[in-house]
């Protein structure tokens, strides 16, 4: 039942993905040349109702439905990490047109080249692993 | 027609709060919303955990995000089968005249260029394809997240760090269309 319920959240995620075109290659190259509102209102109207779902959740001590307090755990704070493995990020996501979510959307909607993008991201998140001590953090 | 509507593209207004809807019930089930924490545990099970530490967990414990992977695949399917008119993506006359320049498209097709995308088995595609992924698999568990992770988790939660990771993405992407592109399509 709980597994389902995973399922359909997932499904509901990879059809908003799709049909609001943030899965769409062209998208992502007009947001990063500034020429498109469509990636920002996203974005944007995402953030915002993030924020008040979160001040909700955090000033009303709302429970999961496990009866546990909803936490938010602060991120270890760096600036080198965020900088540099996001600038590597952005790189792709550019390259690619594809963030990790609309990576999995597209590979469902039949582009299975995209399946190629995703053998290397594994790749690279291994590199990542192995790579991670070396690394300034 | 409902149907009808849904088959166009939605708008942001509409596809934005959706998106935070999806983080909302992952909160509601004791999880949160990051989607390359995924790749990690996909290393996991292909037994990377034998080169490092660093995936050495038990994957189960994530095993429910791998169900939402699940779906996201199921989604986009039943998007692109069954909820689209095909319409492709109209975006900003600028950019299809760079797109044309570069040689990238000849006109817009579906959400992808055929050029990079519809495989033809050149060197050059799958060069582009596998090191548009590492770019992705690398930067994103450096940077300790995506889109999803920093971008709405993170951000919605005001989280400095994940300010410093979206900077670092439109640094990354500003730099790859703007400097790149050129000399790597012309």
């Amino acid at each position: 039942m709980k597994a389902l319920k995973f399922i359909l959240i997932g499904i509901l995620f990879g059809v908003i993905l799709y049909k609001s075109e943030a899965a769409s290659w062209y998208r992502i190259y007009e947001m990063f040349q500034f020429r498109s509102f469509h990636m920002y209102g996203i974005i944007g109207t995402a953030l915002t109702t993030a924020i008040i779902i979160v001040q909700i959740i955090k000033r009303k001590r709302l429970k999961d439905n496990n009866g546990e307090q909803i936490v938010f755990p602060d991120k270890d704070k760096s600036i080198t990490r965020y900088l540099v493995g996001g600038t590597i990020f952005g790189l792709g996501w550019a390259l690619t047109g594809a963030c990790p979510g609309p990576l999995f959307a597209l590979i469902g909607a039949g582009y299975w080249t995209l399946g190629i993008v995703l053998l290397f991201a594994l790749l690279g998140t291994w590199l990542y692993g192995i790579l991670r001590n070396k690394l300034p953090h | 027609m409902l149907l009808e509507y849904i088959k166009q593209p939605w708008p942001w207004y509409i596809s934005g709060p959706l998106i935070a809807l999806v983080m909302y019930l992952l909160l509601k089930q004791g999880k949160d919303f990051g989607m390359s924490n995924n790749l990690r545990t996909m290393c996991t099970v292909l037994g990377a955990g034998k080169s490092s530490s660093f995936f050495r967990f038990d994957w189960k414990t994530q095993a429910w995000n791998l169900l939402v992977v699940l779906g996201t695949v199921i989604g986009g399917f039943i998007a692109h089968y069954f909820l689209s008119d095909g319409t492709p993506t109209e975006i900003n006359e600028k950019s299809i005249a760079d797109l044309k320049e570069l040689g990238i498209i000849d006109h817009i097709q579906g959400y992808l260029p055929e050029s990079i995308f519809i495989f033809n088995g050149s060197l050059f595609q799958f060069t582009i394809l596998s090191i548009g992924g590492l770019l992705i698999g690398f930067g994103t568990r450096y940077a300790g997240g995506c889109s999803s992770g920093h971008a709405i988790s993170g951000l919605s939660n005001f989280q400095l760090p994940s300010l410093i990771a979206v900077i670092g993405f439109f640094l990354g992407g500003i730099i790859m269309v703007h400097f790149l592109f050129p000399l790597i399509f012309a």
